[in-house]
């Protein structure tokens, strides 16, 4: 079966890059943002402040890592959404492909192009980047790779909920931005009224950038062995999840 | 075949009954298909066809009843059984920006054999579109690129639902030829349509289904011989004694005259020989002379009491 994956995965790529506004809308817009952004920050403010350099050496990046990854579970929701709407699921499940074999395809697609998307940011933003950055590729990717997947799992409880293609995107953004705000991304959390604290802590992307912010700033994986576990826990949750209300048509 | 040299049951299905909510979409449903042969589901639309076939196929699962494919369980042995079948669902799309060579090429890696997707493309008239991006077919390219796929596994059994909805006489015609080609190839057929015209044409034998029951089931000559077994003659004659003449036939039911054009209706297989032998005994001259023999859809109305298109 894993032939079957490989296969269903390499066409996705290749259909979604096919798409009018795919590859644009996924991969050169956000690169584009981030430079745009970047070289604004970087040149108009001064670097020594430390404040501004501590947003633009870690903020910045982490809230852009976020942007792109939740871009990616959105773009898979509506997929699956005009999937089942046109019977495309329906079709695939009539042959011998396990319905997780189909889902992981889609979940690879967008690793796939979050990471790419990541890479040529990082690209871009080291020639406008004024700060002399020691960044952790490879602990970032990792730590992104595990929020992304996590996020991702959430997607798929709201592809399984949304009734139509149409309503996939608005209620998928309704759901997943309003995270942000609250994530300690812009505001530390200890700053917050108690009851949206509570909240926090219960929203999966407030572990997300707690992780992709500690690893960006050098801290040890140890010590956020508890952001690790919270966003594998929302994993298995949503997963399972996912699993019993997962409607193919 | 099987050692008898009756040919083998490769579907059972027995008395299964499934419900949305409290609409009973198929109950008490019972057939077999046998080994090699085109059997049709035919009725209505919302009759309960597709949900029996899904049944059938393992995706949809009965409240109740047995069904048995190919010797195997469609639920417990789901994936066996898609190796072997071949499966043309109603209304299904693919991807709009997948080509036709990606998707037939998709199709062939995921059962353990597959046949030569070349020829199988040049065989459905999908040659020169295999680069063509599924949105930019036809719906008679789309049918046969759907026919391919159900056929890329060398399927035992081929599974078509409504096959030719929606197509133009045209490729309608030809795609009866392909199902006609399919059977020719020795693979058993179990199809739907609420056209009576394609299940007289295509299939060996067929079950009527209405609200969920199988009303009845039989080779279609033999249904309309059970049914309606009145025959008709149309003809045009200037022979003022031939009202008359007509009406002496024995198994002559009814004769109406419209100026020099009668129609002759009556009972039984030897009606139609009747009314040639009574035209040359008589030496009736005519300018006309057709029978009308009743079809499916007369069947249909008669054990329905409404059309199928109703």
């Amino acid at each position: 079966m894993l032939h079957g994956l490989w296969k269903l995965t390499w066409l996705e790529i290749k259909i979604f890059l096919r798409e009018p506004l795919g590859a644009f809308g996924s991969i050169i817009l956000p690169v584009l943002v981030f430079v745009v952004v970047g070289r604004f920050m970087g040149g108009r403010l001064p670097s020594r402040s430390i404040a501004t350099s501590e947003f633009v050496r870690v903020g910045l990046p982490v809230f852009v890592s976020v942007l792109i990854a939740l871009s990616g579970v959105l773009s898979l929701v509506t997929i699956v959404s005009i999937y089942r709407e046109g019977g495309i699921l329906k079709r695939l499940r009539a042959t011998p492909l396990r319905p997780q074999t189909i889902l992981t395809a889609h979940v690879l697609v967008k690793l796939v192009l979050t990471a790419v998307t990541m890479a040529l940011s990082v690209l871009a933003g080291k020639r406008y980047y004024p700060i002399n950055m020691d960044v952790p590729i490879f602990g970032f990717t990792m730590a992104l790779l595990i929020s992304t997947w996590s996020i991702l799992s959430i997607g798929f409880v709201i592809a399984s909920i949304v009734p139509t293609a149409r309503f996939a995107q608005p209620i998928g953004a309704a759901i997943l931005y309003p995270m942000i705000a609250l994530s300690g991304l812009f505001v530390p959390l200890p700053s917050l009224p108690p009851a949206l604290q509570a909240l926090a802590r219960v929203l999966p992307l407030t572990y997300a950038v707690s992780l992709l912010q500690g690893i960006l700033k050098g801290e040890a994986w140890w010590a956020h062995r508890g952001d690790v576990a919270a966003l594998t826990l929302v994993f298995v949750i949503c997963t399972a999840l996912s699993a019993k209300v997962f409607r193919w048509e | 075949m099987g050692v008898s040299g009756t040919p083998r049951s490769v579907i059972q299905v027995s008395g299964i009954r499934k419900t949305y909510g409290t609409t009973v979409a198929v109950s008490e449903v019972s057939f077999e298909v046998s080994e090699g042969e085109v059997f049709g589901l035919i009725g209505p639309n919302g009759a309960g066809k597709t949900t029996t076939m899904e049944c059938v196929e393992g995706v949809r699962r009965p409240d109740r009843g047995d069904i048995s494919i190919l010797g195997l369980n469609p639920f417990r042995d789901v994936y066996q059984v898609q190796n072997r079948i071949g499966v043309q669902l109603q209304q299904a799309q693919l991807q709009k920006r997948i080509k036709v060579w990606e998707a037939v090429d998709l199709w062939a890696s995921l059962y353990s054999k597959s046949v030569d997707a070349a020829r199988l493309l040049e065989q459905l008239g999908l040659a020169d579109s295999r680069n063509a991006w599924f949105m930019t077919l036809s719906g008679g390219q789309k049918q046969r690129l759907f026919i391919a796929l159900a056929l890329i596994n060398d399927p035992e059994v081929v599974f078509l639902d409504e096959l030719t909805t929606g197509l133009d006489p045209q490729s309608r015609r030809a795609i009866w030829d392909l199902v006609r080609g399919i059977r020719d190839r020795g693979k058993t057929v179990f199809m739907i349509t609420h056209l009576m015209e394609e299940a007289e044409r295509l299939c060996d034998r067929v079950a009527i289904i209405e609200h969920g029951k199988i009303i009845d089931m039989g080779r279609p000559e033999e249904l309309v011989g059970r049914h309606c077994p009145a025959r008709t003659v149309v003809l045009a004659t200037a022979n003022a004694l031939a009202e008359e003449r007509f009406r002496a036939i024995p198994q002559v039911e009814t004769v109406v005259r419209q100026g020099s054009q009668f129609t002759i209706r009556g009972l039984g297989e030897e009606f139609v020989s009747e009314v040639i032998q009574c035209l040359s005994e008589n030496r009736i001259r005519v300018t006309d002379f057709r029978t009308m023999l009743p079809n499916l859809e007369d069947v249909f109305l008669k054990l329905t009491g409404h059309s199928i298109r109703d």
